[in-house]
């Protein structure tokens, strides 16, 4: 930065400045003239949208921090005066309640864009793992701030999330202590949240820019998922992107002011606008909603792993890296790999139903021998399917990028999408809920499994076997024929 | 390069150099630094003195009629007191321990058969079950019952069924006299 001949500015302040820290000129660089693929489509609005959404938290957020104590005593007082007293105080609170909810929708879009056009893919595997940190550090930002009001969502919410990190063996229990500051959760917890929910914001702020450096270093994916090969696939980023990220902002905006001003409760929970009470849990509790897919899942594990359902999914995956993953099998051939197949899933079978029924006479089926209880199963799966994110560039080493050309992924990742969002449904609903007489957690557990299977079993086979459709020859040829194709219907 | 500047480096002819062990050196001590900065500074997070303090609490059980509850808090946790009636004593101690999920017999949770005493925190994810109020839902075992996730306790306070570990703790306590007990 800064050693590289320099262009220079006809405005004698703007030069002065860039002669001295060349910001003018990287900000050109960058912003200006940066050379963008010609073919975007609203979907690439989000990443722009998702920068708005932060830069919205942080300064609603700071100054809602000027208005707010935390203390168990006056922490959902002040948020009451914020909502009543403090000028202006009902608007900075519903822009920040609400907003976090468009900053999820506008990330899970993005992310969602991503895996459609296959932007997670080589050269771009670094430019993922940032935005899936930038994921991660949102999850937890977001429910630190969820338990600031101290409202009985916020309590309940924090003793249960906490406590999933008690199914850590041995270190579990003392892992929370720590987390609390105490014996349950309480004041000491309620500032070291504010503490780091002021701080999260300003992490996120710096992957931030990792995450642009590193997009800035590949450049941009397309719908069409093919590499920019000349001058003529691109357009400069201003003033044609600035432009229409500009109207997908305002667009986006509009919706989101419409729950600002006409239903600012409408994502929440009426039962944070009673006080945190130690004594009485709610009857239903439920995360916000950009949680209830993960937490689905979380509920989903309703079983031990015992001794017999771990070996039989350590044979399933030795038969999963050796026949699914490797493109040659290394160490077995085909009739030995479907013995131990076999083996492996009546292992795992034989080990559900002995855990299902107690009163079987099984050495090392019971509950308290199973190394993975049912909770630390939850847990484990939660993580785990946040996990498949970070290593997808990984397991889907199809050579083409973009859904458009490979019907195949386009349909299994369609129907993932669609279970996703049946696994959010899923997680709204109470634990004992059910649907003709079937408990709605074994749905819970099919569509776990399929998000798991997508992951690990489907985009590796894909990968090997899917021929997908032939890709255009560049992205100047791919406009021009669609433009050709409309004027040949005008005329 | 030549031998004076072997010498001038204390090179050894094991290939280590005095510049190699001190940066070793110094990398050494910044860790130890570091190290020993970073376990008071975690360590702050603990439960600080005064929330320690708090960790003893005498309960008047004397207008607790038979068959009716307490609950008091504790360290932040309410703990369930229950005066259980003969039936409900009967029935916690004639389960086959075998059975359970967390095989625990009654006695080893009880000072006096007549008093439970226990965390009322799920041992799931940590919610209130129901079940101390007479109208409130009780479970299929007499004890009580966890909203959140199903978990249902019998009137040992053990885990009796759903995804709950292990059985309502028992929190250290004693008699102090006939109707008061010290928790912790």
């Amino acid at each position: 930065m800064g050693n590289h001949p320099r262009e220079q500015f006809d405005n004698p302040v703007v030069e002065w400045v860039d002669s001295r820290l060349p910001i003018f000129t990287i900000l050109n660089k960058e912003y200006g003239v940066f050379p963008t693929p010609k073919n975007f489509n609203y979907f690439w609005n989000f990443g722009a949208i998702a920068m708005f959404m932060l830069v919205t938290m942080i300064v609603t957020g700071i100054i809602l921090a000027m208005h707010y104590t935390a203390n168990v005593n006056l922490a959902f007082d002040s948020v009451e005066r914020i909502m009543r007293d403090v000028n202006g105080g009902w608007l900075l609170r519903y822009i920040h309640m609400n907003g976090a909810s468009f900053f999820f929708i506008a990330v899970y879009i993005h992310i969602f864009r991503g895996m459609y056009y296959g932007s997670y893919k080589r050269p771009r595997e670094l430019l993922w793992i940032l935005g899936m940190v930038i994921f991660l550090l949102m999850m937890a930002t977001a429910f630190i701030g969820y338990v600031l009001p101290w409202g009985q969502m916020s309590y309940w919410g924090a003793t249960v999330i906490t406590n999933l990190f008690s199914a850590i063996p041995y270190v579990g229990e003392h892992i929370v202590t720590l987390m609390w500051g105490g014996f349950a959760v309480d004041n000491p917890t309620l500032t070291r949240f504010f503490a780091l929910h002021y701080l999260l914001p300003f992490v996120i702020f710096a992957v931030v820019f990792l995450h642009i450096w590193a997009l800035h270093v590949t450049g941009s994916n397309n719908p069409l998922g093919i590499d920019v090969k000349g001058p003529q696939d691109t357009i400069p980023f201003n003033p044609y992107y600035t432009m229409k990220d500009f109207f997908g902002l305002i667009v986006f905006v509009m919706i989101y002011c419409m729950f600002i001003f006409y239903m600012p409760d409408a994502l929440g929970h009426s039962d944070n606008y009673i006080p945190a009470n130690p004594l009485s849990t709610p009857a239903h509790i439920v995360p916000e909603w950009y949680f209830l897919p993960f937490y689905a899942m979380l509920r989903a594990i309703t079983f031990n792993m015992n001794v017999y359902m771990l070996a039989g999914l350590a044979l399933l995956a030795v038969v999963l890296v050796e026949f699914v993953w490797r493109h040659k099998p290394k160490y077995l051939n085909a009739p030995i790999g479907f013995l131990i197949f076999a083996a492996g899933g009546a292992l795992a079978l034989f080990g559900f139903l002995a855990d299902m029924n107690q009163d079987w006479e099984i050495p090392m089926s019971a509950a308290e021998v199973a190394p993975v209880p049912a909770k630390l199963g939850g847990v484990l799966t939660m993580f785990g399917s946040i996990a498949m994110l970070f290593i997808m560039p990984w397991l889907d080493t199809h050579p083409i990028r973009s859904a458009r050309f490979r019907p195949l992924y386009k349909a299994t990742f369609l129907l993932l999408f669609v279970l996703f969002v049946a696994l959010g449904y899923i997680g709204s609903q109470p634990a004992d809920a059910n649907v003709a007489g079937i408990p709605l957690s074994v749905f819970g557990l099919a569509l776990t499994g399929y998000y798991f299977g997508f992951f690990l079993v489907i985009l590796p086979l894909l990968s090997r076997f899917e021929k997908g459709r032939k890709l255009p020859l560049s992205i100047h040829e791919a406009v021009l024929a669609k433009k050709q194709q409309f004027q040949g219907v005008s005329a | 390069m030549s031998a004076g500047a072997n010498i001038q480096n204390g090179q050894h002819d094991d290939g280590e150099t005095r510049r190699g062990f001190m940066q070793m050196l110094a990398g050494a001590f910044g860790a130890v630094g570091l190290g020993a900065f970073l376990v008071p500074a975690v360590n702050s997070l603990n439960p600080a003195k005064d929330t320690l303090a708090l960790s003893t609490v005498e309960v008047d059980l004397s207008d607790v009629p038979v068959g009716g509850s307490k609950t008091v808090m504790w360290q932040g946790k309410p703990i369930f007191i229950r005066h259980r009636t003969a039936e409900e004593i009967t029935e916690a101690e004639d389960v086959d321990v075998q059975t359970l999920t967390d095989k625990q017999t009654d006695e080893s949770r009880v000072e006096k058969p007549e008093w439970l005493v226990v965390v009322g925190v799920c041992t799931h994810l940590g919610c209130i079950p129901q079940g101390q109020k007479t109208t409130d839902n009780h479970g299929e075992f007499g004890g009580w019952f966890c909203s959140c996730h199903g978990s249902q306790y019998d009137t040992s306070g053990r885990i009796r069924k759903g995804p709950a570990p292990k059985n309502l703790a028992v929190p250290p306590y004693k008699f102090v006299n006939d109707t008061t007990i010290k928790i912790g």
